[in-house]
């Protein structure tokens, strides 16, 4: 439905996005994953043609953002990361005057309580926007991008600045709207892209570094799991007993006090030692006072992808930096 | 574009501006029109008009500051460029929106003329034309505060740009008098709303003063178009 292809945008010299190329299905809720300045509203800012890119090309429907602007942005609402709102309207007003400014064809009363209903807003309905609150002006903002039934909704960080509450809120409607819209939704909340998404890129320094399901993603980097456990008593002796399972590769120790101690066994990740565990320290008689699996999350996989990128760039400013040192000496 | 237009038009009313335009606009036109045609007893409106010629630099400014900063400070030029509707349509709402206002002003000052015929015959048709004039050369102006307000974040500076901008126009041909090259009093006259309107104020209702006026806000608009599209490309 939406092909990114080769998509470049540079600021002076510097590159916002690099390269980026992804495509998303029909239905599909695709979640755009970086931490902030990673590209990630630039990106739907040329997808929604708010700005051009410097090359590369952006399709919907295989129509081109550039060429078709006007049928192409009829197919897109778009919730920008500031809701684009009017504060001196009401909700009411403000969403006439949505109407009326993208030529929406459907019964103007219906639609419009429809679309109030969904995100919870016709109780303010004759409220100005000015005065609601910051989780109101986000659902204003949705609504706003509601209007006219597109079939893509572009989310910008939907959730930034809401309560917990609001969150949750929020999200199930989105996940709602997922059900027959094709929706891209960025964040840099990782929680809630795997709770939403069918499918995440991960986009760091305008590149995108990863793109497949968050299973896959956590799965793919994970390799090996492990399982953190406390027992009571003499560690040498436990750690010998960990050791003598099958499919544990390393286990180390920490003292925790009141001769209890914290072990971290790492395993090949095939076989489940946890029954094993058990038999062989309640025969030696050491309680096990807490056991957890540790699986790689997708918090773990995001930094790792992350930060080797970031480490390599610190190297560059660092060495710019010097150089512009020794431009000052002189 | 309605919409836009519309929105616009709305929120001259939810904020001072609009109240502040109608209420000097119509106080300082007021003392004008008694002073120069009431009091000394003339009919001829020309003068009148000329002297009212200062709210072009005082209230203009006033119209057109918020059309595009306000927007780009609330972020809502995000809304308007991503709905289906062409930057040049944005760019006419909003122009069309304080030409509105300005031409709503001049349609209560059509009460002077009719004051005047109270107390004598007067001729009312070189009168309408100057009123159209008036229209015309403030609309043109209009449209300079329209790109100006479009090529700057804050309203202050859009304020204070237009306002020079306008003043500068206002004295332009008294500058130009000074040089004694024909070329560039030439030049300087073309650019010269003012100029073009004293043409009105001389009863002389010329199709190409019209034309020219037309062309004047229709070459703006354009340049606000490309100077909002050059930004989306930069």
């Amino acid at each position: 439905m939406i092909t990114v292809s080769n998509l470049t945008k540079k600021y002076g010299a510097k590159k916002a996005v690099d390269n980026v190329s992804f495509t998303v299905k029909k239905g599909e809720i695709l979640g755009f994953l970086g931490p902030n300045g990673a590209g990630k509203t630039t990106c739907m800012n040329i997808i929604t043609g708010y700005i051009s890119s410097t090359s590369g090309t952006v399709t919907v429907d295989g129509l081109d953002v550039l060429k078709n602007p006007e049928e192409v942005k009829r197919k897109i609402g778009y919730l920008p990361e500031n809701p684009p709102l009017y504060m001196d309207m009401t909700v009411s007003e403000y969403l006439r005057f949505i109407y009326e400014l993208k030529k929406i064809k459907l019964d103007y009363n219906t639609h419009v309580k429809e679309i109030m209903e969904t995100v919870k807003i016709t109780d303010v309905k004759n409220r100005l926007i000015k005065n609601l609150s910051k989780g109101y002006k986000q659902r204003v903002g949705l609504a706003q991008a509601l209007m006219g039934n597109p079939e893509i909704l572009i989310l910008d960080e939907p959730t930034v600045g809401l309560d917990p509450k609001q969150i949750n809120e929020i999200r199930g409607v989105i996940k709602d709207l997922g059900k027959e819209r094709t929706i891209i939704l960025s964040s840099h909340i990782l929680p809630e892209v795997s709770a939403i998404c069918e499918r995440v890129v991960i986009i760091n320094g305008g590149v995108i570094v990863a793109s497949d399901t968050p299973e896959n993603l956590s799965k793919g980097l994970a390799g090996k799991s492990g399982l953190t456990l406390q027992a009571e008593g003499e560690a040498e002796v436990a750690q010998g007993i960990i050791k003598d399972i099958d499919g544990v590769l390393s286990v180390s120790f920490k003292d925790i006090g009141e001769g209890v101690f914290e072990y971290y066994i790492e395993t090949d990740g095939e076989t489940d030692i946890r029954k094993d565990l058990f038999y062989a320290f309640s025969k030696n008689n050491m309680p096990i006072l807490m056991l957890t699996p540790r699986g790689v999350t997708l918090e773990e996989v995001f930094l790792k992808l992350t930060a080797s990128e970031k480490a390599s760039k610190d190297e560059h400013s660092k060495q710019q930096s010097e150089v512009k040192n020794n431009d000052s000496d002189i | 574009m309605t919409a836009i237009f519309k929105r616009e038009l709305r929120s001259y009313f939810t904020s001072p501006i609009g109240y502040v335009f109608l209420g000097i606009t119509l106080l300082v036109s007021g003392i004008f029109f008694v002073y120069s045609n009431l009091y000394r007893t003339v009919k001829d409106m020309s003068d009148f008009f000329n002297d009212l010629t200062l709210i072009f630099v005082l209230l203009l400014p006033l119209l057109t500051m918020r059309l595009f900063t306000e927007d780009k400070k609330n972020k809502t030029d995000q809304l308007l460029l991503t709905a289906p509707v062409t930057v040049t349509k944005i760019v006419v709402g909003k122009y069309l929106s304080a030409v509105v206002l300005f031409g709503f002003a001049l349609v209560i000052m059509l009460i002077y003329p009719f004051v005047m015929l109270l107390y004598g015959k007067i001729n009312l048709l070189p009168i309408f034309a100057l009123y159209l004039g008036f229209f015309l050369a403030g609309a043109s102006l209009i449209s300079i505060g329209v790109f100006i307000s479009a090529t700057t974040e804050s309203q202050i500076i859009a304020a204070v740009i237009t306002f020079i901008t306008i003043f500068g126009i206002m004295i332009s041909g008294w500058i130009a008098s000074v040089f004694n090259y024909p070329f560039i009093r030439y030049a300087v006259d073309w650019f010269s709303v003012f100029k073009r309107f004293t043409e009105f104020t001389a009863g002389v209702l010329s199709l190409s003063s019209v034309v020219y006026f037309l062309s004047f806000s229709a070459v703006f608009i354009y340049l606000t178009v490309l100077s909002i599209e050059k930004k989306r490309w930069s």
